[in-house]
């Protein structure tokens, strides 16, 4: 390290690790530079995330089970067949997606205790909090205390499923869908599905103003 | 293992600060986009098994793993696989620079989806999840330890991720099974809730 010091220390600077940044930078010139992964494949794989995959996908999934029985029968019976008829791509085999029905009986909501299994396919990165220790070490334990945090709250007659994605499958939650919403169309449909109610926390609601009357 | 991973039923993690939904971007900073670009393009070298990823970050210091993000965590994990494996040496991730040849291996870790042993469950089995401290990795959380509870399904076939995380391939069927909220927690659990896992042969026995 070639910079000036001006300032107290006792530490030896080489038991410094040099910023996480730095260190993700060394990696990848390595790992090109050996020709294991390309700088092509770290900007596919990034452009993916950050521009096509997303919760728009997953919400597209929803609409159209919203409006198409037949597909809504399918995707509850073999969610990774319905999901991959539907034009979702990138769930490997032995991925397998299960979809989960909300109805005014039943709330579900979906989490890893153990690490961060998400259905990526569908809504892309996880956000942070559910990746976090307070969502994966409450919600298995304290459903409604944690809905209530997302402000959701679910009567004491409704039974609330929690699925703890342990093993290689992944969960989406096929929310309700909101009342009013009779005259919408798949696209308008999907447009109101968020990445919360795919995972549970929250429902989906109502569009803020209603469509103009026909 | 008894590690910090295994978080569920645990208290004082505080509040969930979510971020608006609408807002939060996939990445926060540039190097976490790389970090994950990396992890899955290390991965599908079939150089190591998911499961032996996940039991290398398992295997973080509990305070490291409280302390880092997410992407952090991965990362950290990468870069213990990729120097185990041959791929880079632990001077090459000070430097930046490649001046090292990648150590050869033949074989490839590839998971297995089927088997062609009978399952030993059926739906509606009452089974009991096995009082296990497992010195390795296991996808069998803590808090389901001799709690008993109900088969809903066969759900599949997966590699057995004891024997995954060490790269080893055996196939065993899962089962969907369904543990009521009181018997998990008591009386602290409320209304008629329930927790569904996805649990496999060897850690479930008859109740």
């Amino acid at each position: 390290m070639g910079h000036d010091h001006d300032h107290d220390h006792d530490h030896d600077h080489s038991d410094v690790p040099p910023p996480l940044a730095l260190r993700v930078k060394a990696l990848q010139s390595v790992l090109a530079a050996k020709g294991i992964v390309s700088e092509t494949t770290v900007d596919r794989i990034v452009d993916a995330y950050e521009h096509r995959i997303g919760p728009h996908l997953g919400a597209g999934v929803i609409a159209r089970a919203w409006i198409d029985p037949a597909f809504r029968e399918r995707l509850l019976a073999d969610g990774t067949e319905a999901a991959r008829d539907h034009g979702i791509r990138g769930l490997d085999p032995g991925v397998r997606l299960v979809v989960v029905e909300n109805t005014p009986d039943v709330h579900n909501v979906v989490v890893c205790t153990l690490c961060s299994c998400y259905p990526l396919q569908l809504l892309g990165m996880p956000p942070v909090w559910y990746k976090s220790a307070p969502y994966r070490s409450r919600v298995v334990q304290d459903p409604r205390g944690v809905l209530a945090e997302f402000g959701t709250d679910v009567d004491d007659d409704v039974e609330v499923r929690v699925w703890d994605s342990n093993s290689e499958v992944r969960y989406l939650v096929l929310p309700e869908r909101p009342a009013g919403t009779d005259e919408l169309d798949e696209a308008a449909l999907a447009a109101l599905v968020g990445r919360n109610a795919m995972v549970g926390v929250e429902r989906v609601l109502p569009p803020a103003d209603p469509p103009p009357a026909p | 293992m008894n590690r910090i991973h295994d978080l569920g039923g645990m208290h004082g993690f505080g509040p969930i600060h979510a971020e608006p939904e609408r807002s939060e971007p996939p990445f926060h900073e540039p190097w976490e986009a790389t970090a994950c670009a990396l992890m899955l393009g290390t991965l599908r070298l079939g150089r190591w098994s998911l499961d032996r990823f996940r039991h290398t970050i398992e295997r973080q210091a509990p305070l490291d793993y409280l302390r880092r993000s997410y992407f952090e965590k991965w990362f950290e994990a990468v870069c213990e696989l990729a120097v185990a494996e041959g791929l880079v040496t632990e001077d090459e991730l000070r430097t930046g620079v490649a001046d090292t040849p990648v150590r050869p291996r033949d074989e490839r870790w590839t998971p297995g989806f089927s088997t062609d042993r009978a399952p030993r469950w059926a739906a509606g089995d009452r089974v009991r999840a096995v009082v296990r401290n497992p010195a390795g990795h296991t996808r069998q959380p803590r808090y389901v330890r001799g709690r008993v509870g109900t088969v809903v399904r066969v759900a599949g076939a997966e590699p057995l991720p004891e024997a995954a995380a060490e790269d080893r391939c055996e196939v065993g069927h899962v089962y969907l099974v369904r543990f009521e909220a009181a018997e998990l927690w008591g009386a602290d659990a409320t209304g008629r809730d329930a927790v569904y896992l996805e649990l496999w042969d060897d850690h479930l026995e008859a109740a």
